[in-house]
């Protein structure tokens, strides 16, 4: 792992994550995310032959709820905290995504 | 009469229940001293002064229907991560800044069930990423022992708001030491139940093999009383745990004789301030003359806590936080409106693609909103993690850090197994919550590795699942506030608070108010 990032790493990891950054974003994480992961690195002196990973520590589930209809949240009331609501339609609104 | 900044949850609740004061009452004061310190701590995004003194009436109204609830005009300030209807739950994130959501939190549901008055919604890091609060986008929380100092984070206007006498009770969320961290810099009592003691549903997610809601309170009978009322299983939360809740202040015996006390002592000498280390002798000295026994534990995987714990949240983060893509609730930046626009940011037109590296289409005019809601919505720390946890779990790095850092994790889980169960068990493990008490704001906001080590002593309650206390245990030759963690049992909550409640009942570090108190 090298100590610093790229400039172009820092902007294929921005892609993936949806986030436009200004360029001296883009320096600065290149600089701390290589320090975090060279900090991070540690773990791989740790021997994990064999060892599961552990994703959760959830050790015993509620009892699956009963197969109910329910009321829910209101479709009007749902579409009331979008910032581009089509509420008539029943919709939220994007940018045109289709030429 | 008890002088009104020495209210506990209990005595509050007491005052009502006799009539010796109206809920009104009580709350018109907690709001009266909100107005008059929160300009200096800063510990409130929003306070709902009209709703809670309806709330407050209502309960005086129909006194009868509320006296026997177990909070009973208790005023109450949330994190602002927790959802209430109809009030602002922002996370301290432009993100959310106008964000009013159209459901409340279970806890939300419980306390008022409880007869609790909410009074208002507490500052904190934005989206609970940070150790200091100093990433709220609205400006940090100031400790109300040194106004100059940082409170703790992620819950630090919550720390500083029961410190600082203005409600006997606050909620904190815990994800890597959120609750027990700024407790322990503000000298209150901060606990993380086990996880799945007390539902998610309505928690604005972080980290969700990490998080969990608990109590910020002065004693901790307080915490226990409160505990008593969020805790239990619910159908909303799936991880929620479906063991019974038991009645939390009936275990606090003052008893703790024949009480195993694990002490890690090769932990304990690295790092830690030489105040703190004082302090945390002289607590196990304290709980060993009430009989407890003192036992030292090996945890041998400590030192891997840290860089599992930035591996495993970061990468939940970047996950979680993809719902924010100014759709369906929050901010959206308007088309064109960012100044780096022009900045290179699609990774198509790199030159050298690193692995992991996107498809080279250009951007549709959907996913620059995306891009530029997130780049103007979030803040630094919180996109220095989402980027952190969309390395990790990219292809090809994946295996070399996401999936270590779980084994790594288990590794970490089996040593609190041994430690809790093996020939030797103990009842507990004791530590300090933090190694070093408040420091300046700003001392570290450059640093965000060396912020990161503030959370050493903490994280691995999270990466366990395992209930853990933050107790008053001193102050510093400065007068800083140090706290004592001990970490307990999965689920027995009620053995922790025991032992916390005892050392609390032999001591007076929780007793002092403030300075800003009494000025």
């Amino acid at each position: 792992m090298p100590p610093e990032f790229s400039r172009d790493q820092i902007a294929a990891i921005a892609e993936l994550a949806r986030l436009e950054l200004d360029p001296a974003e883009v320096e600065l994480f290149a600089r701390q995310l290589g320090e975090i992961l060279a900090y991070a690195e540690h773990v791989q002196r740790a021997d994990t032959t064999g060892v599961p990973p552990t994703a959760s520590v959830v050790t015993r589930h509620a009892t699956d709820r009963a197969d109910e209809v329910r009321p829910s949240l209101d479709r009007g009331v749902a579409l009331e905290s979008a910032p581009d609501p089509a509420l008539d339609a029943g919709f939220f609104k994007v940018p045109r995504v289709i030429g | 009469m008890t002088s009104r900044s020495e209210t506990t949850v209990r005595s509050v609740r007491d005052q009502i229940r006799s009539r010796a004061r109206s809920a009104s009452d009580v709350c018109r004061d907690a709001l009266a001293r909100i107005q008059a310190l929160d300009p200096q701590l800063h510990a409130f995004n929003t306070v709902v002064a009209a709703r809670a003194l309806a709330r407050a009436g209502e309960i005086d109204r129909s006194f009868d229907r509320w006296r026997d609830r177990p909070l009973v005009g208790v005023p109450v300030a949330l994190k602002d991560n927790m959802c209430t209807r109809g009030v602002r739950t922002t996370a301290s994130s432009r993100m959310l800044e106008h964000y009013v959501p159209p459901y409340d939190a279970t806890v939300v549901e419980r306390l008022e069930a409880a007869g609790a008055v909410i009074v208002g919604k507490t500052n904190c890091d934005e989206f609970s990423m940070g150790s200091s609060n100093e990433n709220s986008a609205f400006g940090p929380v100031h400790n109300p022992w040194a106004l100059d100092r940082i409170p703790g984070g992620t819950s630090g206007g919550s720390a500083a708001t029961v410190a600082a006498r203005l409600t006997p009770l606050a909620l904190g969320s815990d994800t890597g030491g959120s609750i027990r961290q700024p407790a322990s810099l503000c000298g209150v009592v901060g606990l993380k139940p086990t996880y799945g003691r007390v539902s998610r549903y309505g928690l604005i997610a972080f980290a969700s093999s990490l998080d969990q809601i608990g109590p910020i309170a002065r004693t901790v009978d307080d915490a226990a009383l409160a505990l008593g009322v969020l805790a239990g299983a619910d159908p909303r939360d799936a991880t929620s745990a479906p063991e019974p809740v038991p009645d939390y202040t009936a275990a606090l015996t003052g008893d703790v004789r024949g009480a195993r006390i694990g002490v890690p002592r090769a932990l304990l000498e690295q790092g830690v301030d030489a105040d703190v280390s004082r302090a945390i002798m002289a607590a196990l000295d304290t709980l060993a003359a009430r009989g407890a026994t003192l036992v030292d534990v090996l945890l041998p995987h400590a030192d891997y806590a840290i860089p599992v714990y930035y591996l495993v949240a970061t990468a939940e983060a970047s996950s979680n936080l993809a719902r924010y893509d100014g759709v369906r609730y929050g901010f959206r930046a308007a088309p064109g409106t960012r100044p780096s626009q022009d900045a290179p940011a699609s990774a198509g037109q790199a030159q050298h693609p690193a692995p992991g590296t996107a498809p080279s289409t250009p951007r549709s005019a959907l996913g620059t909103m995306y891009a530029q809601t997130r780049a103007r919505g979030f803040g630094p720390e919180v996109k220095r993690r989402i980027m952190l946890g969309t390395y990790v779990l990219s292809a090809g790095y994946y295996d070399a850090y996401y999936l270590k850092a779980q084994q790594v994790r288990t590794l970490i889980l089996r040593d609190y197994e041994e430690a809790f169960g093996g020939a030797n068990a103990v009842d507990a493990i004791a530590m300090p919550t933090s190694p070093t008490p408040a420091f300046k704001i700003g001392e570290r906001v450059d640093d965000p590795l060396q912020m990161y080590l503030a959370d050493v002593f903490t994280v691995s309650a999270n990466l366990t699942g395992l209930p853990a206390v933050s107790v008053p245990c001193g102050f510093t030759g400065g007068g800083l506030p140090i706290g004592l963690q001990l970490t307990g049992r999965r689920f027995d909550e009620a053995g922790l608070l025991r032992l916390a409640d005892a050392y609390q009942r032999e001591t007076e570090w929780w007793k002092p108010a403030p300075p800003i108190v009494k000025g």
